[in-house]
Order: C-alpha cells, then sequence, then structure tokens
C-alpha cells in the first residue's frame, strides 16, 4: 500500500513538472516582439512614408536644380 | 542625358528604399523590434562614406602620381562628402543608441559613452577633420596639394585601426564585437534575412550615388570657380 502511495506520489510529482513546464513554454510563446502592427492594421505607416518620400523628392528636385544651373554655368564659359 | 543615368538610378533606389524599408516584412528582434529598419539609413551611411573616402584617396594618390590640379580638388570633395555621411552615420547611431542600448539591463550613458566603437569612429573622423584645417592652413596651392595628398593617405590608413579592427577587438555593444556572438558589425546573419538584403545593398548603390553626385556637383563649381580666377589674371 505505502509503496503504491509512493508510486502515485512521485507520479502526481511527474504531471505537476509537465504541467509547469507546458504553461511556461505557453508563457514564452506569448511573449511577442513589439513591432509597430497598429500603425500598420490602421493604416498610419502609410503617411509616413509619403512624408518621407516628399522630403526625399525636395532634395532630389533641389540637387537636380543645382545640377543644371551649374550645366548652364559651365556652357556659358 | 545619357550620362546621367546613374543620378535617375539614385533617385529610384532611394524612392525604393524609403518605400520597402517602411512597409516590407522585417524579423521580429526583442530590444531592437522596428529599429531594425535602421539597416537601410544608419549602415548606409557608413557604407557610403566608406566608399566615398576610398574614391578619395585614390585621387589623392593619382594627385602624387600625376601632379594635376583637378585630383587635388576631387579628392578634397570626396573626402568632405565622406565626412558629411560619416557624421550623419554618427548622428542616427546616436538615435539609434537611445533606444537599444539604453535599457533598463543595466546599460546607462555612461556605458555608452565608453563604447569603443563610438570613440573609434570619433576619432576617424576627428583625423579628417585635421585634413581640413591642414588644407586651410596652406598658401600655396601646389604645396598645399602635395601635403594635403599625403596626409589624406595616413587618414585613410588610420580608418582601419580605429573604426574596422580595434572596436571588433574589445567588448562592445555594438553588432560585431567579440561577446554580441555577432561577426559583422553590419551584415550579421541573425539579424538580417534574405528580405532585409534586397532592401540594405539596393540602399546602399543608393546613397552612395547621391553622395558622389552631390560631390560632382561641388566638383564643378571648384573648377568654375579656379577657371575663372585664372581669368581673371589673365585680364590684368
Amino acid at each position: 500500500m505505502i509503496i503504491k502511495l509512493n508510486k502515485l506520489k512521485v507520479f502526481f510529482r511527474f504531471m505537476m513538472l509537465f504541467v509547469c513546464l507546458s504553461i511556461s513554454n505557453l508563457a514564452f510563446a506569448n511573449e511577442e516582439v513589439g513591432m509597430a502592427d497598429v500603425m500598420r492594421s490602421n493604416g498610419k505607416i502609410y503617411i509616413v512614408v509619403a512624408v518621407c518620400l516628399t522630403i526625399l523628392v525636395g532634395l532630389f528636385l533641389y540637387v537636380f536644380m543645382i545640377d543644371r544651373k551649374i550645366s548652364k554655368i559651365e556652357k556659358e564659359q | 542625358m545619357k550620362k546621367n543615368w546613374w543620378k535617375i538610378l539614385s533617385f529610384l533606389l532611394l524612392i525604393y528604399t524609403i518605400v520597402a524599408g517602411f512597409l516590407f516584412k522585417v524579423p521580429r528582434l526583442p530590444i531592437l523590434n522596428e529599429t531594425i529598419r535602421n539597416m537601410y539609413f544608419h549602415v548606409c551611411m557608413w557604407f557610403a562614406m566608406m566608399i566615398l573616402y576610398i574614391i578619395s584617396v585614390v585621387y589623392s594618390i593619382k594627385y602624387l602620381h600625376k601632379q594635376d590640379h583637378k585630383f587635388d580638388i576631387y579628392a578634397s570633395t570626396y573626402a568632405a562628402l565622406g565626412c558629411l555621411f560619416g557624421a550623419l552615420g554618427y548622428i542616427t547611431g546616436t538615435e539609434w543608441v537611445s533606444v537599444t542600448w539604453v535599457t533598463d539591463q543595466g546599460q546607462s550613458f555612461v556605458s555608452v559613452l565608453k563604447e569603443p566603437k563610438l570613440i573609434g569612429a570619433a576619432i576617424a573622423l576627428l583625423i579628417y577633420g585635421a585634413y581640413f584645417v591642414l588644407r586651410g592652413s596652406f598658401t600655396d596651392i601646389d604645396k598645399r596639394s602635395r601635403v594635403s595628398a599625403v596626409y589624406n593617405i595616413f587618414a585613410f590608413a588610420m580608418l582601419f585601426p580605429s573604426i574596422w579592427i580595434i572596436p571588433r577587438l574589445v567588448g562592445s555593444l555594438h553588432p560585431g564585437a567579440p561577446g554580441s556572438d555577432s561577426g559583422n558589425p553590419a551584415l550579421d546573419k541573425n539579424d538580417m534575412d534574405m528580405g532585409m538584403r534586397a532592401i540594405f545593398y539596393p540602399a546602399v548603390i543608393g546613397w552612395t550615388l547621391l553622395g558622389v553626385w552631390i560631390a560632382t556637383l561641388k566638383i564643378r563649381m571648384q573648377l568654375i570657380i579656379d577657371k575663372s580666377l585664372i581669368n581673371d589674371y589673365k585680364i590684368k
């Protein structure tokens, strides 16, 4: 009888260990790396892209105009 | 227009960099989170800087070989653009640091200030700063060109220990240091997947071409100024 009880105890302990491990595994699986998912889901990230593109286009236009001006001066000389 | 295809290429590549860089998928990594996208901007600044410095040192060697004043203008302008991109890389780096290195895991600004990568990059940029001080302190054009060409080669050589070698030998928070289990500061296979590489390399080319474009503008301007100076001298 005592042996049987001991066996039950061991079995119970193993079960507890298994449950603990699976819970901790689940906890790790649920721990997600924070990303800007909200901004993508409501489309606000596109505004950021649009702003950056505007700045880029503006800068390139400026450089292009300087390029044209220098070309003109080079031709005059 | 045929000669200018690379300017259009630079424009298109940078548009692609911004659109794909903001919208495409990146690996989900702890601490870095969304800031991994800085790879397309911060790291590209250093790549562009390195390429511009290489162009600069090639023209310096060419100057010493041919003694042509044109090459001196080329070398100094490319070095200046390299410094611009280096400074941008440094500033963007400090911005990135403020969310990734200064965390609740015991790092503080004190540990950031001790960073060998930061100190090395600062030394490298200051050595190039001395290049322009040196250039400015000469009144004789030929002497200025020759001495600064030699100094430019020295400054280029100093880049290697200060930003490539020493930060990899000592402990550092920057990727690529021993202990951070990554061999390369920029192109670590753990951080960058194939999707990121497809944006990163075009971005490097785009930023570098933009730097080269601005450099050519400055060179052409300097050549016009020099020409008009010579013409004025002739008239007098």
